[in-house]
């Protein structure tokens, strides 16, 4: 990331000055024996739009609900501008939701939907419905005003509730899968819109969501939660490509994983995975003794394949292909070594498929770079 | 599908000739001319006109309405807090009773209900009338009433509700803008349920009921149990009259709406 | 706010129908008197608690007693449940078919049929009972048409026997037997049907062997739905029923408004209700199983 002159990168969580807009402080909260949320502390910043990522069930809706006043943590403070909210009932916090079934009022309009929220705190019609035509035509949605929800497709209702929970202008937006119930295509199309009114509406955005995909797209930061934790909050980048754990290794994305023990700790690291064999080389990714277990991952579309063996790079292995995926964009190879692991690599392909070398039962060389990799703890 | 078998055609015939033979005998028999209800003498209008010279019938009748209105309007409000509690509320000190309460008058035979009431409003000293058949006829509808509202609540979309106080509504407003606007055809169908039951009740009334307040029902059982007359049968024709065209209206005009719905929505898409 | 929510029907219901519940217990335990109101003790609570505690002396089971050894009420609620069980019997034999008949009918016409079926059931009770009287009588549409076909030469009696109760029972509660049972065949997959044909069923065998079984909880639920009202039935067996017809509901009022004995008639009542609360049980773990069944 370069950052050039004056126009500096958006990262207010590495600047010691900035103000959190959203303060969650040792958070808890327990459903009769079940702890659905485990001690979380999180600052998020103004301006963010912040994606809580996890597996069902790992604690990011309840996070979520606690935030918008539906749920009381029990332990712990949460503080919004400043504001202690333990006894702020949801309908009096500057926080709006965008709910996961949209919950769009069926009896009311477009309209009327998106006037709902206005017209609790100002009698004043003009000034409601001069708000609701904005909010309208920021979602290009002006000429299905009268229409009732059942009377617009899916990827429109799903636009009314954004509307909706927008119009009052609130310092913070929570969206609970905003796009989950999209298909695939409208969902892409969706998530950079989602990212065009952020900017333009300058809203603080947390979402909630189990599509790392949509997560990592529309994200200034990510927090990866499982069972109730935070497992790592970083931006997209340092998620991906230095994960903490093999969790988030896992979770984001494919990668290979490789079984061994530290061999030797330098600049990097190196992990000793086969009797006989050389160790892999990589980056170090957790606080790690030498001889103590640990795993190298390393991501498919960083590994290369050849025939002859590539002596340039220390970190190759042998193998025969087992399987070839082809995805039109890419092809997938998956290459068991004699060692017992499979390890699958991407390639793309840039020319016709006339030209691919490979075919079952090939031996092959996989090879990558010693930073391509990284040794996590088991 | 099939095509039904001679044997459901016949079970189709026979079930439902032997629902409405009797009724349609009824009503044919309303326009006899003769006093003798078995034996047909010729088409005349003579009972109709008859019982509305009955003042006593009449007002039986004015009593009724009147008892069934009120009945079911306070039966339609407890028993939509009823159900709103039930499905909402977690839990609360006595709830077991709560939901016990709201079930047994649906099982309980209405002898025991009446019996029970009648001895109640003597205890208090209570004038047996009006009153006392309101409420007596408001404390069983309720529970039907908040099973009809209770069944339709818990199909209900609880994000709608915190969606609502997430845009600043209070709780109060929550449940009159959103929740009761969306339930509204359960709650109609409740008061609707109750007021039917309420002009029906025989048993309940004629405990619940003194000297000065005679409904329809108990005028029309003491004077059947004297026998049948032709003026009952006029009064049967206008009751299964008004009952036929309202409920057909009711579902000709949800039928209505649903197919309307279902265009609107594969519009939509 | 919410607690008002609470409160309101709560303190209704516990004011009109706990404590009345409570009050036909308590005269149950009473005995006649000649007095306004006709029985004794009454609870006089100026007198505090020796007051109360006299009262409470007075109290006996008394008139449970007498109801033991009065051979007209032990007769009365067997016959109840013996005409309940039989008219649950042949309500079913009639709604089963209609039912099923119903369910296997074209789409298009299954709302016609329900409409058919629900609209006696908004329709007065009182007066569907009514109707009958005129055809069973003497001189009713029923045996004038039989002789008129000549099928008998004199009228039969009907009105005012058991047949008659049966029949008036069978007819007004058959929209509750028809009702759950055709829910449960609707439901059912027809191609279970062709599976069993094609694993070799008969058409008969394939009716016993699947239909059958998965109808039960409608029917189960149809039976109890006709025979816990019909065991407390007044109406039927005062308009349709004789001099003969013993019905525990009948026997109550007639104890009640006629001999004016309250605590017989609370009592009456309580062992009535304690008949009734098996049957009610069983029918609640019915509904249980079967909501469960659908989730």
């Amino acid at each position: 990331m370069a950052a050039s002159g004056n126009n500096e990168v958006f990262a207010p969580w590495k600047d010691r000055d900035a103000v959190p807009l959203i303060r969650i402080d040792q958070i808890t909260k327990r459903f009769g024996d079940f702890t659905a949320i485990d001690n979380v502390s999180l600052d998020i910043y103004p301006q963010e739009f912040f994606a809580l990522l996890g597996p069902s069930g790992c604690g990011k809706t309840t996070l979520m609900r606690m935030l918008a006043g539906f749920e009381t943590p029990s332990e712990g403070r949460i503080t919004i501008d400043g504001v202690d909210m333990a006894s702020v009932p949801p309908n009096k916090r500057a926080v709006n939701m965008m709910f996961q079934s949209y919950a769009l009022f069926p009896h009311l309009s477009v309209w009327d939907n998106i006037a709902f929220g206005l017209r609790r705190d100002s009698q004043d019609k003009d000034q409601v419905a001069a708000r609701v035509e904005e909010m309208l035509k920021l979602v290009q949605l002006s000429q299905f005003a009268r229409r009732k929800p059942h009377q617009i497709s899916g990827g429109q209702r799903q636009r009314v509730a954004l509307a909706r929970s927008l119009a009052k202008a609130p310092k913070l937006l929570l969206l609970d899968e905003p796009l989950g119930a999209l298909d695939k295509k409208l969902r892409q199309e969706t998530q950079f819109e989602l990212m065009d009114i952020q900017e333009k509406t300058g809203t603080t955005f947390v979402i909630v969501t189990h599509d790392q995909e949509e997560a990592m797209t529309v994200a200034s930061r990510v927090a990866v939660m499982n069972n109730g934790q935070l497992v790592q909050v970083e931006t997209p980048e340092v998620i991906y490509e230095q994960p903490s754990s093999v969790y988030v290794a896992d979770f984001i994305g494919d990668v290979n994983l490789i079984e061994g023990s530290v061999a030797a700790l330098g600049e990097g690291a190196e992990l000793a995975w086969a009797e006989g064999r050389a160790s892999l080389i990589g980056q170090l990714g957790a606080a790690l003794s030498k001889g103590q277990s640990a795993t190298f991952a390393i991501r498919p579309e960083k590994i290369a394949i050849s025939s002859d063996e590539p002596l340039d790079r220390r970190n190759r292995v042998r193998g025969k292909i087992l399987d070839i995926g082809y995805l039109g964009n890419l092809s997938t190879y998956h290459v068991e070594l004699p060692e017992g692991p499979v390890v699958k690599c991407e390639v793309g392909n840039r020319s016709r498929i006339e030209r691919r070398d490979f075919t079952w039962e090939d031996e092959v060389w996989l090879s990558w770079s010693d930073t391509a990799g990284l040794v996590l703890a088991r | 599908m099939r095509r039904l078998s001679t044997f459901n055609i016949v079970s189709l015939t026979l079930g439902f000739a032997f629902l409405y033979i009797p009724m349609v005998i009824l009503v044919v028999y309303s326009f006899n001319e003769s006093k003798l209800v078995t034996v047909w003498a010729g088409f005349s209008t003579k009972w109709y006109g008859e019982l509305l010279q009955n003042e006593a019938m009449i007002d039986a009748a004015w009593v009724t309405v009147k008892v069934a209105f009120f009945s079911s309007t306070i039966a339609t409000v407890l028993g939509t807090m009823a159900a709103y509690v039930i499905v909402r509320r977690g839990r609360f000190f006595g709830r077991t009773l709560f939901s016990g309460m709201i079930y047994a008058p649906l099982v309980m035979p209405e002898v025991i209900t009446g019996l029970s009431l009648l001895l109640l409003f003597i205890a208090i000293g209570l004038d047996r009338g009006v009153l006392t058949i309101v409420l007596a006829h408001t404390t069983f509808s309720m529970c039907y009433v908040s099973v009809v509202v209770s069944s339709r609540l818990v199909s209900f979309d609880d994000s709608l509700e915190e969606a609502a106080l997430d845009l600043g509504a209070s709780p109060f407003e929550a449940f009159r803008l959103v929740t009761l606007p969306i339930i509204a055809p359960a709650v109609i169908s409740g008061w609707l349920l109750a007021f039917t039951l309420s002009l029906d009740d025989l048993v309940i009334a004629s405990f619940a009921a003194g000297p000065s307040a005679t409904t329809l029902p108990i005028k029309i059982f003491s004077s059947v149990r004297l026998g049948v007359s032709p003026e009952i049968n006029a009064l049967s024709t206008i009751i299964i009259a008004i009952v036929t065209v309202g409920v057909l209206t009711a579902s000709i005009v949800s039928k209505r709406q649903i197919t309307q719905r279902l265009k609107e929505e594969a519009q939509a898409d | 706010m919410r607690r008002l929510l609470v409160a309101v029907p709560y303190v209704w219901l516990v004011v009109l129908f706990l404590v009345p519940f409570g009050i036909v217990l308590k005269i149950s335990l009473s005995d006649i008197a000649l007095a306004i109101p006709p029985y004794t003790p009454t609870l006089d609570l100026s007198e505090g608690w020796t007051g109360f505690k006299a009262f409470l002396s007075q109290l006996d089971l008394e008139n449970y007693v007498f109801l033991t050894s009065d051979d007209l009420y032990w007769k009365a609620y067997l016959s109840s449940l013996q005409i309940a069980f039989l008219s649950t019997f042949f309500t079913l034999l009639v709604g089963f078919p209609v039912a099923y008949a119903m369910a296997r009918a074209a789409e298009e016409w299954r709302p016609a049929l329900l409409m058919l079926v629900i609209l006696p059931f908004w329709t007065s009770f009182l007066i569907r009972v009514y109707a009958w009287i005129g055809i069973l009588s003497t001189e009713g549409f029923l045996n004038q048409f039989l002789m008129w076909t000549g099928v008998i030469s004199e009228p039969l009696t009907i009105l005012n026997t058991n047949t008659a109760v049966y029949i008036g029972i069978v007819y007004t509660y058959l929209p509750f037997m028809i009702l759950p049972i055709y829910a449960t065949l609707e439901k059912m997959d027809g191609s279970l049907l062709e599976a069993a044909e094609d694993l070799g069923c008969s058409r008969m065998q394939a009716f016993w062997l699947v239909t059958v079984p998965l109808a039960m909880p409608g029917v189960v639920a149809g039976c109890f739905l006709v025979f816990i009202p019909t065991l407390g039935e007044f109406v039927i067996p005062s308009l349709l029923g004789g001099s003969d017809t013993l019905m525990i509901g009948k026997v109550l009022w007639e104890e009640f408004f006629n001999n004016r004995d309250w605590p017989v008639a609370s009592s009456v009542a309580i062992i009535l209700l304690l008949i009734l609360i098996v049957p009610i049980i069983l029918f609640q773990r019915n509904q249980q199983i079967n909501k469960e069944a659908d989730q």
